[in-house]
């Protein structure tokens, strides 16, 4: 338990530990607060790595265990039931791994960077504590906290270090994300009122009179002192006992009542609507192709590689588990904000000049996969409760998050290092690079193939992988999501052909072409290596990692499907409604009332399902 | 009852059980919970005679005030709502015309805390010249005397005189800046404003005690809950005038819109530092007098000891004073009852008190008066929410185009009032359906306005140490401060975005827990309005981002101006210092807020 803490808190704060060294060095001494940065992301990474991949290290990660694994619950704010929890599985891994790479690899391009040194480096390490922070943390909170944490520092990365609309841009981006957060918000405190420890107990080996528990209480990781209690008082008092632990409102969401499916569709929506902004998905994308454009490089790779990754986390983490009711009866309209985001990125990329912002279009399209792999929920009665089409989509969008992390860090890099060059992004000014610089060609190349999901490298597994689920969803959908393969290598092709090919370079400050250095081509050098990797090994490198917690997330969703959605469907009945909620006022709509328990009922007690016949979901209880 | 009795309980009453001896008072008696505020009156004649003496002109009347307000603060000791819930329990002291509870010592520790960290900044900032200094420490201390009063008034005649009692000084602060016609209009608009807002308060006052015939908070609910279920339509319209008038008074004090128009000037015309102190000391004890008219009207207050009967009871050889007898009592209601014989005109009856029961149990006696009184709580939750929604969207909105920085945090404040304010519409409507979750709910407001104190002292103060350097108060004149005082550029940036309410700063702890109390009642009832409520908090808080971050953007980002002289703050000056102090708990707090929360949920437990 003291080693989870020491180990997982010591990932997630070692950038600001970073950052409060940086504090005490005085400003001019650039080099010196550049090094401290890049150790700082290194000993990050290095971190990540050896604490979860090395055998022998005691948070090794076991890639057979589908639950939470090396988490610890320490009690934070005890008014509000939110603990300072962490935790990793098979979904936040690979994601931690890309982070602490993309940063370490991100600030070794931050050499670039000239002008207020101290600052940005402090505020870059921030940022990477935020983005650790909520890919780790299991208290729904605790997420939300670090999730806007990031806003901050990322406001002023775009706002102070960018191009020459950075302030437009930077405000653009705040905006956005904070009405998405604000939306989010909203969802969790409705998830947290509604949310009851009590029922959950109920239905879990926890009560000892539960002959067929449908939840196994240690996979929860709730406190000792939570399952103490509720041990001592199986009723708590007659009261609900609310909590913020993901874990315990995922359970909740597929084995009780304690969030009716009204309650879930609206939660599902806003929180949907909260992670979109940031995957982003049309239309809520605007921000994006600004903030891109003008974010210095090392910020665009992280943007790109990592923030852009929490909105796919944030929906497979979060939306599905906890609201399924909302994600079965949306998931068309998730998978078409997916595909449309899809080909509506890809027709923007081909009508850029401006090179970065293609590539930021090429993001928005790619991302679009990842929604759209996500939302396929192929596990419905026609398809016999089969999950294995809905699994694959999952995973592949999984690793198309890893694999666009790689491809598109690489990407804006590449841009960034031929723009501190010749200090444009016209793609019709340039031309003739090869000859220029053909080390830096040849990596480019390999980079952009790898978006373009050539057979072999990184994006072609998940981009196949989401194409091929969806055929059993909808095969329209599908037809449109494969289609789209042709317009991405169109625009990206183009772009090869415009910047690296031809004769001759024509543009402004040819004479500053000059062959990529060391330090550059290192970066991208293992970025191209990763892809290459990725695209050959999948399973050894991203897939074996993540196999068993998503299966297993995917199977109790489809369970879930079986025996309390479907029949449901079949029996349409009289939206449950809320006994503590009758009293004066029967001239109310009654919203979103969940169906409650009875305060003092007993563990066996089941006469309420007869007085209630519009009670949902005995099948799921029993 | 013979004049002897009476006069013992009123001697019990006001300074406890009179075997303790004839100067002892005792510390759960009426002048023993109103010490601190004993110590205030003291300071303020200790400032006004001290003048007196040739060698009392010497004294810099700073540190008497700063000493009162420390002295006074230890009096009310908050510590006790940890150490020692009992001793908080609710009392209604002077013969019910003032309560003594957990909140009270909650609200009073606030408000004289918040007198003592003013006072530094007043010393800091030099606004009170010398000559000035006693006026105006005299004027703040009374004021500060009037907000105490205002949250402990349990009766509408106190409530009405600890609103004039705290609004004078702050007319006459307002206008303390002479010479500045800017301030003196100010002033005048304030003290006219004031003046019409008080009468139709008054009125409405005087039209619900024809009504009910009494003007005691808890009578008032009790009479109500008892003559609501036959009230006839033009009594029902009374009421809802009475409600209607009282709030638009109490909607003046917390500048709420539409009756605002005075906030903006008065802080633009006033010194930063009246701004400073008006914001959260005026505007605290005035959600918190809201708050209690609030569960005052619509909910029947719980049973609590009376005064010096905790000591008597400690001295074991005495027996207790003579109780009115059972006939006396409405046997099946627990309800505090006026005392038979002149209870329909007497308007500051005494209350037969039964014995504590414990609170919020399902078996609470009160529970059929409570939901008698139901309409009154939508009736009034209703109300305020409507003009929380209008004053939070109003404030944001016109806060944007300010470019004086104190009109711009005017505004700001104005905004702040409305999500503060939302926090009462979820108190309301949690009462009617689980009480058990009100508490937590109006503990939010504590801690909102726990968090607004340091955002807004901390603001302010920064106007002032920039007023003090540059000579300017325009927005636009903050522009790369950043690299004329870093220091003082960030923590100005972090209390900005507090306000903004962004987590980590604690601004975003006082926005959670009221939203949370929002969505508690909304899980509750259902009621579609309290999910408008929640979202239009939430969208302003969008909103509110744009002015907010203006400035930010300009201290930051934007190079200096040629023509401004330099702001420099070194941190470690008596300026740099107190800024830094006053940042830190903004910042910090997201790492340990559990006391604060523990704390405000122990002061609210006695309300209901």
């Amino acid at each position: 338990m003291n080693t989870h803490v020491f180990w997982l808190s010591l990932l997630v704060f070692l950038p600001s530990l970073g950052a409060i060294v940086i504090a005490f060095v005085p400003k001019d001494r650039v080099e010196l607060l550049r090094g401290i940065s890049l150790v700082a992301t290194a000993l990050t990474f290095v971190l990540s790595v050896g604490a979860f991949l090395l055998p022998s290290s005691a948070m090794h990660f076991d890639t057979s265990a589908a639950t939470m694994q090396h988490s610890f619950v320490l009690s934070w704010i005890p008014s509000f039931d939110i603990s300072y929890s962490m935790g990793i599985d098979g979904i936040s891994l690979p994601l931690v791994l890309l982070t602490t790479l993309v940063s370490l690899l991100a600030m070794g391009a931050s050499w670039s960077v000239t002008k207020y040194v101290k600052a940005y480096c402090i505020l870059f390490l921030i940022l990477e504590t935020a983005m650790l922070g909520v890919f780790v943390t299991l208290d729904f909170f605790l997420f939300f906290v670090f999730w806007e944490v990031m806003l901050l520092p990322m406001y002023f990365l775009i706002g102070v270090w960018g191009g020459p609309r950075r302030e437009y841009a930077a405000i653009k981006f705040f905006l956005y994300t904070l009405v998405g957060g604000v939306f989010m918000l909203i969802a969790i405190l409705m998830l947290y009122f509604k949310s009851d420890l009590v029922a959950l107990a109920k239905v879990s080996d926890l009560n000892p009179n539960n002959p067929t528990p449908s939840v196994v209480w240690a996979d929860l990781h709730l406190s000792d002192a939570t399952t103490q209690a509720l041990r001592d008082d199986p009723t708590n008092g007659g009261h609900p006992r609310h909590t913020f632990n993901l874990l315990a409102l995922a359970a909740m969401g597929q084995h009780t009542d304690a969030f009716s499916p009204r309650w879930q569709y609206w939660a599902f929506l806003l929180l949907f609507v909260g992670f979109i902004i940031k995957v982003p998905s049309v239309p809520l994308h605007t921000w994006l192709p600004d903030a891109h454009v003008e974010a210095p490089t090392p910020i665009s790779m992280i943007l790109a590689g990592v923030l852009l990754k929490m909105g796919g986390y944030g929906i497979i983490r979060i939306c599905y588990p906890i609201c399924p009711h909302g994600g079965f009866d949306l998931a068309y309209v998730v998978c078409a904000v997916g595909v449309i985001s899809m080909v509506y990125g890809a027709f923007a990329a081909l009508a850029q000049t401006d090179f970065k912002r293609m590539v930021a279009y090429s993001s928005v399209s790619h991302m679009g996969y990842v929604v759209l792999g996500l939302g396929v929920w192929s596990a419905t009665a026609g398809t016999a409760y089969n999950p294995d089409y809905w699994n694959m989509g999952v995973k592949g969008a999984m690793f198309q998050m890893i694999a666009h992390g790689i491809s598109s860090a690489g990407m804006f890099f590449l841009v960034g290092v031929v723009y501190d060059r010749v200090h444009h992004r016209n793609l019709n000014e340039f031309g003739g690079l090869f000859g220029r610089m053909p080390v830096y060609t040849a990596l480019s190349i390999g980079i952009f193939f790898a978006a373009l999901g050539l057979p072999g490298l990184c994006g072609f597994i998940g981009e196949a992988f989401v194409v091929l689920s969806v055929w059993n969803f909808d095969y329209i959908l599908a037809i449109i999501a494969a289609s789209v393969v042709i317009l991405t290598a169109g625009y990206i092709l183009w772009a090869i052909q415009r910047v690296y090919l031809g004769p001759e370079y024509h543009g402004p400050h040819g004479e500053a072409l000059t062959p990529s250095n060391l330090r550059e081509n290192s970066i991208a050098g293992v970025l191209f290596v990763l892809a290459i990797l990725l695209g050959v090994f999948p399973q050894t490198f991203v897939l074996r990692y993540m196999d068993s917690t998503i299966d297993r997330q995917v199977e109790n969703l489809a369970q879930w499907t079986k025996t309390v959605k479907e029949p449901q469907l079949a029996t349409p009945q009289a939206e449950p409604v809320d006994a503590t909620a009758d009293r004066h006022r029967g001239d109310e709509p009654r919203w979103f009332v969940a169906a409650e328990h009875p305060p003092n009922e007993s563990w066996h007690d089941e006469s309420w399902q007869a007085d209630a016949p519009g009670q949902p979901s005995g099948s799921s209880r029993n | 009852m013979n004049l002897h009795d009476l006069v013992s309980q009123l001697v019990l009453d006001t300074k406890g059980p009179p075997q303790a001896g004839p100067w002892r008072v005792t510390a759960d008696s009426s002048l023993g919970v109103f010490l601190p505020e004993v110590v205030l009156c003291a300071v303020i004649v200790l400032i006004l005679l001290v003048r007196l003496p040739r060698w009392g002109r010497n004294i810099n009347t700073a540190w008497l005030a700063f000493a009162g307000s420390l002295v006074a603060l230890c009096l009310v000791a908050p510590w006790q709502l940890i150490t020692d819930p009992a001793a908080c329990g609710r009392m209604e002291i002077f013969t019910g015309m003032l309560v003594y509870d957990g909140f009270a010592v909650v609200m009073r520790a606030f408000l004289l805390g918040f007198l003592a960290l003013f006072i530094v900044f007043t010393g800091l900032s030099g606004h009170p010249e010398k000559e000035d200094g006693p006026d105006i420490y005299v004027l703040l201390l009374g004021a500060t005397l009037g907000f105490c009063l205002m949250v402990t008034a349990n009766h509408f005649l106190m409530i009405f005189m600890a609103i004039e009692m705290a609004s004078v000084p702050s007319y006459a602060l307002a206008g303390m800046l002479k010479r500045e016609r800017l301030g003196s209009e100010a002033a005048l608009k304030y003290a006219v404003y004031g003046a019409g807002a008080a009468g139709i308060m008054l009125y409405g006052i005087s039209l619900l005690a024809g009504l009910v015939n009494a003007v005691h908070l808890p009578t008032v609910a009790v009479e109500l809950s008892r003559r609501l279920p036959t009230m006839d339509a033009p009594e029902m319209m009374v009421l809802a005038l009475a409600v209607l008038m009282i709030s638009v008074g109490l909607a003046f004090k917390l500048s709420a819109v539409p009756f605002h128009f005075w906030c903006p000037d008065v802080f633009e015309g006033a010194s930063a530092e009246i701004g400073g102190f008006l914001s959260v000391a005026s505007k605290g004890a005035a959600l918190a007098l809201l708050l209690r008219v609030a569960v005052g009207i619509g909910w029947i207050a719980p049973q609590g000891d009376l005064p010096g009967t905790r000591s008597l009871a400690a001295h074991h050889a005495v027996a207790p004073p003579e109780r009115p007898t059972d006939a006396q009592r409405v046997s099946d209601s627990a309800s505090p009852v006026p005392l038979a014989g002149n209870s329909q005109s007497d308007l500051t009856t005494t209350f037969v008190y039964a014995t504590a029961d414990p609170p919020l149990t399902a078996a609470d006696p009160r529970a059929a008066d409570n939901a008698n009184l139901q309409q009154v709580r939508d009736y009034f939750s209703r109300l305020i929410a409507l003009l929380a929604i209008v004053t939070c969207t109003f404030g944001n909105l016109a806060a944007y185009g300010q470019t004086n920085i104190k009109r711009l945090l005017a505004y700001s404040t104005i905004a702040h009032a409305g999500y503060m304010m939302m926090a009462v519409p979820a108190v309301l409507e949690l009462l009617g359906s689980s009480p058990q979750d009100a508490p937590l709910a109006a503990a939010s407001l504590i801690l909102y306005l726990v968090v607004y104190l340091f955002l807004n002292l901390g603001a302010f103060f920064i106007v002032a140490l920039v007023r003090n350097r540059q000579r300017t108060e325009q927005v636009d004149d903050y522009a790369g401060m950043l690299y004329s005082s870093p220091a003082l550029a960030i923590c100005f940036s972090i209390i900005l975005l507090g306000l903004v309410g962004l987590p980590p700063l604690s601004g975003f702890l006082g926005k959670f827990a009221v939203f949370a109390a929002l969505t508690d009642a909304f899980r509750a009832t259902g009621a579609a309005y309290l999910m408008v409520l929640l979202l239009a908090g939430g969208l302003n808080t969008a909103v509110s981002l744009f002015y907010y971050l203006r400035i930010v953007r300009l201290m930051t980002m934007v190079p200096e101006s040629e023509s401004n002289r330099s702001v420099a703050v070194p941190v470690l000056s008596p300026d740099g210092l107190f800024v830094v102090l006053l940042t830190l708990p903004t910042a910090l707090l997201i790492v340990g807020w559990q006391w604060l929360s523990a704390m405000a949920l122990a002061s609210t437990g006695s309300l209901f």
